[in-house]
């Protein structure tokens, strides 16, 4: 039996002091923490349960942007109607993640922090070599099977690819995490491997994060989120990308737009390059489809992950061609059948 | 024991045999009331967890376990260097020709995933910790990961496998229009949701073990073969079965483990294999390649089919999953060749799924029938019915009944094939492709015997009592309709009491045969019971029948009447008039010359009496046409099945409700093969990378469109005593071609490795 102790916290500041212990774990919905300790990734000495604490799951929604506890459960913030209206990525891309029996469970903040599904991280009695859990191994995925591996922000040191989708949708609106100590724009929030694969994101021992702010802003309003997958449900992405779209008073020039990408990267990618080469541009599918190409500049195949080369732009555009549909129908002719 | 508590049934009014009852033990399954194997409740229950090995070969040279032993909780850690004192069992026809030591866990490791130590604790926790501190030394040998390894070779050829009529090279050589393509499956696995694993007790040299078991007297003497008991020790309980698909009739090294450690320890022992354990505890389908070549005339006669198929096995058994199962008997075909081979590989060794060697089989000449088509410039449809076989070329016999055209031209009528636009391509729903495909399939009918025992009780009450089991496919539902409409009572006073060795023998739950052999055997008996009733009011002295001196005494919603102004009782009546307590009759449909107790022992517990399709006058199958509907999302390669229709001919239907479940069940696991099914093996080390439910992509519900299934198949007595053909697995058979098909139609890309995934079509 893995001996561990059980802390039911009484209250946030209690939780955070207990979490600077070295191997503490904050057990808030318990579907990743539970998961990996079954595979041997994860031996807690001391498990801090903070789910019950109050405060820390209220969703609020008003005028300026949304704010999110970071106990709210995925379920609860994808079927508010107000973030489903302001903020529509947000809403789709926690109802196409997982399946609804985690949703139930799993909480906004524990999302975020959701570990890579690379099998050769999760399998550590059969591959020992894995720079995440034990620094300075080695990465037994290079050379392995990389079908579900990233293209994007990988390093030498590691090529696992973060699964979330909550976190796409939320760097593409330049929402900020909320901590105990500070508040941090999510994109600086997530960290590329590099030769740190251990460190996925800023915060610090004990650090806890408290919630989430998303800034209302009309690509937010205005925005979808594209899960491509081989099954229809309770599957990572091949592919996804969270888009918003504005459109100037002509009903075809860019105002503003968003793009970020999941299921290829080392993080949840924010695709700038395609933004700043659409905004001012006519919607027009050939120059979606070809401004949308910079979102792999730079990727990198394994082999079994080649795909995702070739297939991250055109779920890129796809995703802003269907928006832009939405906002201007009469587009849709324009658009012929990929919208 | 009485497994099964007695019950109330469906209604009456739902009829006997062919009514549509719905499951009589789904209410119990639905709400937890039914015990499954790993949670009967023993004193004293000691728990083990395996650890299994983390390269593909290699000898086990040391492995450390004190630290284990003094972990807290543990009884006790198995290895290979424990002698567990067992004994190679016999095959599944009962062939032993030597006697050798058996070990469950071995010092040669075979493969990625295997057995190696057995921890054993208090609690299944103390065990998975103390499990931790094991230290395995090895010294690895180099292994080959799989099918398509290049150090894999061409393997064995199986000449009891390969079969030829005509002269195949010579007609294809001569034929106008020929094609040839390589087709692929890769390893493919059961799933159930009930993950293996046992409880086993001893008591003295009995043993008792509780296992989801589709054969609990060939588990039991098995297992007896292991431990040197007569098989009349060991006792398989298995009432409930969370699906099986071929993976839980025999038992498997874990067994041995738990069992072993049980004596050891004299304390009941459980086993519960973990869900990643399961992958490599029991093999799934293996891996297979075929090439298979066709050639027609001008105008689609078939003039040769030339196949070349092989299949991966492990390193120490030759299993083969037979690529040419279908091959042969599809279509009319005067000169035939097939081959085939196995390839081994270091891979636990591959097991039965549903639909073995017929299903690989089908997609293999289903696809190249219709990549013949395309060469031809004809509808598929047309090209299927142009060459229907009109007997078995393969052994030369008529059908005993064989409905596949109507399978084929009512399918199409429902599914609306008249409409198809011919050209790939051509078919488009909003921004997706639309595809229409054919896949046909089929399953022998193999014929086992059976024994069942009736019980009239005093009480009116009727039991079924047969050792045959039920994992979800209707057993219970099926007897009782059987038993009510030969003996004349509701099918609601019946009780089915099934799923342990210690009842009356019956055939596997596998190859589709259990319910035409026990249907068989719970009808004789029942008549038998029905006879002895009747014989007993007409000449026992407190019957008020006794008088009647008429042999017309009928037995019909329960109570027994002479004629029509004649005295008529209740069976609880009757059985007061009578002074009985119960009645019970014991049948079975062995034939009169293997009747000793020896013969029957043998015939329960082994393959020995089992009878292939073609073993008698005529040759016997299942049939089925599938008709698949795909969109395709063209930019990012995603098939989503929108509609199919199937239609079947498995002959008579028990129960058609139940047997339309049985169909979609295969479908749904047809599409799941053809879109989603893949086991992942590490290029390296053998390792299967998606050894979980979260990895290893079984269909949701929501990739599982309507599925029309339509019966188009007449009683065939010849296939079993009530008429019925195996249903089971022919379902599965053919879908995935259907479906492979459909996405050609769509897209104009073929695809012959399954399965279709998306970076496969963009």
């Amino acid at each position: 039996m893995l001996d561990f102790s059980y802390t039911r916290a009484r209250s946030a500041e209690e939780a955070r002091a207990a979490a600077g212990e070295p191997a503490a774990r904050l057990l808030a919905g318990g579907t990743t923490l539970l998961d990996l300790a079954k595979c041997g990734v994860e031996r807690p000495d001391t498990v801090i349960d903070i789910s019950h604490l109050d405060g820390l799951s209220d969703i609020l929604v008003d005028g300026t942007g949304a704010s999110i506890g970071a106990l709210a459960k995925m379920s609860a913030v994808a079927d508010r109607a107000d973030i489903r209206h302001a903020f529509p990525a947000v809403s789709q891309s926690l109802s196409l993640a997982a399946s609804q029996q985690l949703r139930n469970m799993a909480t906004i903040g524990g999302n975020l922090l959701q570990r890579t599904r690379c099998p050769y991280f999760r399998d550590p009695a059969t591959f020992p070599d894995c720079n995440k859990r034990n620094p300075g191994s080695g990465c037994a995925a290079l050379g392995g099977v990389t079908r579900n591996q990233a293209i994007l922000g990988t390093s030498d040191h590691c090529i696992a690819t973060y699964h979330g989708d909550l976190a796409v949708a939320l760097v593409a609106f330049d929402a900020t995490v909320r901590t105990d100590r500070r508040e941090v724009p999510i994109d600086a929030f997530f960290l590329t491997p590099d030769d740190r694969p251990e460190q996925e994101t800023v915060l610090d021992k004990g650090e806890m994060i408290t919630g989430l702010t998303i800034p209302a802003t009309v690509a937010a309003r205005q925005s979808t989120y594209l899960k491509v997958r081989d099954r229809q449900s309770y599957e990572f992405a091949a592919a996804s990308a969270a888009i918003g779209l504005d459109l100037e008073a002509d009903g075809v020039t860019i105002r503003d737009l968003r793009v970020a990408l999941g299921g290829v990267a080392t993080k949840p990618w924010r695709a700038r390059t395609v933004e700043a080469a659409l905004i001012g541009k006519p919607v027009r599918p050939e120059i979606i489809a070809e401004a949308s190409r910079l979102a792999v500049e730079g990727a990198v195949s394994h082999g079994g992950n080649h795909y995702k080369i070739e297939l991250a732009p055109r779920v890129v555009a796809r995703a802003i061609l269907t928006v832009a549909a939405h906002l201007n129908p009469d587009l849709n002719p324009a658009l012929g059948e990929t919208a | 024991m009485t497994i099964m508590e007695p019950r109330k049934h469906g209604s009456s009014a739902d009829g006997a045999v062919g009514g549509r009852l719905s499951r009589f033990e789904g209410r119990l399954k639905i709400t937890g009331e039914a015990v499954y194997a790993l949670e009967y409740p023993a004193e004293r229950l000691a728990h083990a967890v395996l650890i299994q090995s983390t390269i593909a070969a290699g000898l086990v040279t040391s492995v450390a376990i004190d630290d284990a032993l003094a972990a807290p909780g543990v009884l006790m850690v198995l290895t290979p260097e424990d002698d567990l004192g067992l004994t190679v069992s016999a095959d599944w026809q009962g062939n032993r020709p030597e006697e050798k030591p058996y070990y469950p866990l071995p010092r040669q490791v075979e493969f990625n995933g295997q057995s190696i130590v057995a921890v054993i604790a208090e609690s299944r926790e103390q065990a998975e910790e103390a499990a931790r501190l094991v230290r395995i030394t090895y010294a690895p040998q180099e292994g080959v990961a799989s099918l398509e390894d290049p150090k894999a070779g061409e393997g064995k050829r199986l000449d009891q496998l390969s079969v030829a009529w005509g002269d195949a090279e010579a007609a294809l050589a001569r034929s106008p229009v020929r094609i040839e393509a390589t087709y692929r499956t890769p390893r493919e696995y059961h799933c159930a949701m009930e993950p293996h694993g046992l409880t086993a007790a001893w008591e003295g040299d009995q043993l008792t073990i509780w296992e989801p078991s589709q054969w609990a007297h060939g588990m039991a003497r098995m297992y007896a073969e292991w431990f040197s008991l007569p098989v009349e020790n060991v006792r398989i309980v298995s009432p409930f079965i969370g699906g099986g698909f071929g993976s839980k009739g025999q038992p498997l090294a874990y067994g041995a483990v738990a069992v072993a450690a049980a004596r050891k320890l004299g304390r009941p022992v459980r086993l519960a294999v973990t869900r990643p354990q399961n992958f490599t505890s029991y093999g799934g389908r293996a891996a297979t390649r075929q090439t298979i070549a066709l050639g027609a005339t001008e105008d689609g006669i078939l003039q040769a089919i030339v196949h070349r198929g092989a299949s991966e096995t492990s390193v120490y058994a030759d299993v083969p999953e037979q690529t040419g199962a279908a091959t042969p008997i599809l279509y009319k075909v005067e000169n035939f060749s097939s081959e085939s081979r196995v390839v081994p590989v270091n891979t636990v060794s591959p097991g039965a799924l549903r639909g073995p060697g017929k299903n690989p089989s089908a997609f293999g000449i289903e696809c190249a029938m219709e990549e013949l088509a395309h060469a031809l410039g004809m509808d598929p449809l047309e090209l299927r019915l142009k060459n229907y076989a009109d007997r078995d070329y393969q052994s030369g016999k008529p059908w005993s009944t064989r409905m596949l055209r109507e399978a084929l031209t009512q399918g199409a009528e429902a599914f609306g094939w008249a409409r198809r636009s011919a050209a790939p391509r051509s078919m488009r729903r909003g921004n997706k492709l639309i595809g229409w495909g054919i896949g046909c399939g089929t399953f022998p009918v193999i014929r086992a015997p059976s024994e069942a025992m009736i019980r009239i009780l005093a009480n009116g009450r009727v039991q079924v009592v047969s050792g045959s089991i039920d994992m979800g496919q209707g057993t219970y539902t099926i007897l009782a309709q059987t038993a009510s409409e030969a003996l004349g009572v509701p099918v609601e006073e019946v009780d089915v009491i099934l799923g342990d060795s210690s009842l009356p023998g019956a055939a596997i739950a596998g190859g589709s045969m259990l319910a035409g052999s026990i249907t068989g055997a719970v009808h004789k008996a029942a008549q038998a019971a029905r006879d002895e009733l009747i014989g007993l009011a007409l000449s026992e002295a407190g019957s008020p029948f006794r008088d009647t001196g008429a042999n017309t005494l009928a037995i019909a919603g329960g109570r027994i009447s002479a004629r029509e102004d004649g005295p008529s009782l209740t069976l609880p009546q009757l059985m007061a008039a009578l002074g009985r307590d119960e009645i019970e009759v014991r049948r079975n449909t062995l034939t009169d010359d293997v009747q000793s107790a020896e013969d029957q022992k043998k015939a329960w517990t082994t393959m020995s009496r089992v009878q292939g399709p073609t073993m008698g006058d005529y040759s016997m199958h299942s049939w089925c046409a599938h008709f698949a509907e795909v969109e395709v999302d063209e930019d990012f390669g995603t098939v989503r099945v929108s509609r199919m229709v199937s239609a079947f001919d498995c002959g008579r239907l028990y129960n058609p409700k139940l047997v339309e479940s049985q169909w979609r069940g295969g479908i749904i696991m047809g599409i799941g093969q053809a879109l989603l099914e893949e086991g992942v093996i590490d290029p390296r080390n053998g390792r299967t990378m998606n050894a979980n439910l979260g990895d290893y992509l079984v269909p949701t519900n929501a990739d599982i469109p309507d599925l029309q299934v339509i019966s188009v198949g007449v009683p065939d007595l010849n296939a079993s005593a009530l008429g019925g053909k195996g249903v089971g697995e022919v379902g599965i058979v053919g879908v995935a071609p259907a479906i492979a098909n459909a996405v050609f139609h769509a897209t104009g890309k073929r695809v012959r490795d399954l399965p279709i995934t998306l970076e496969k079509l963009i």
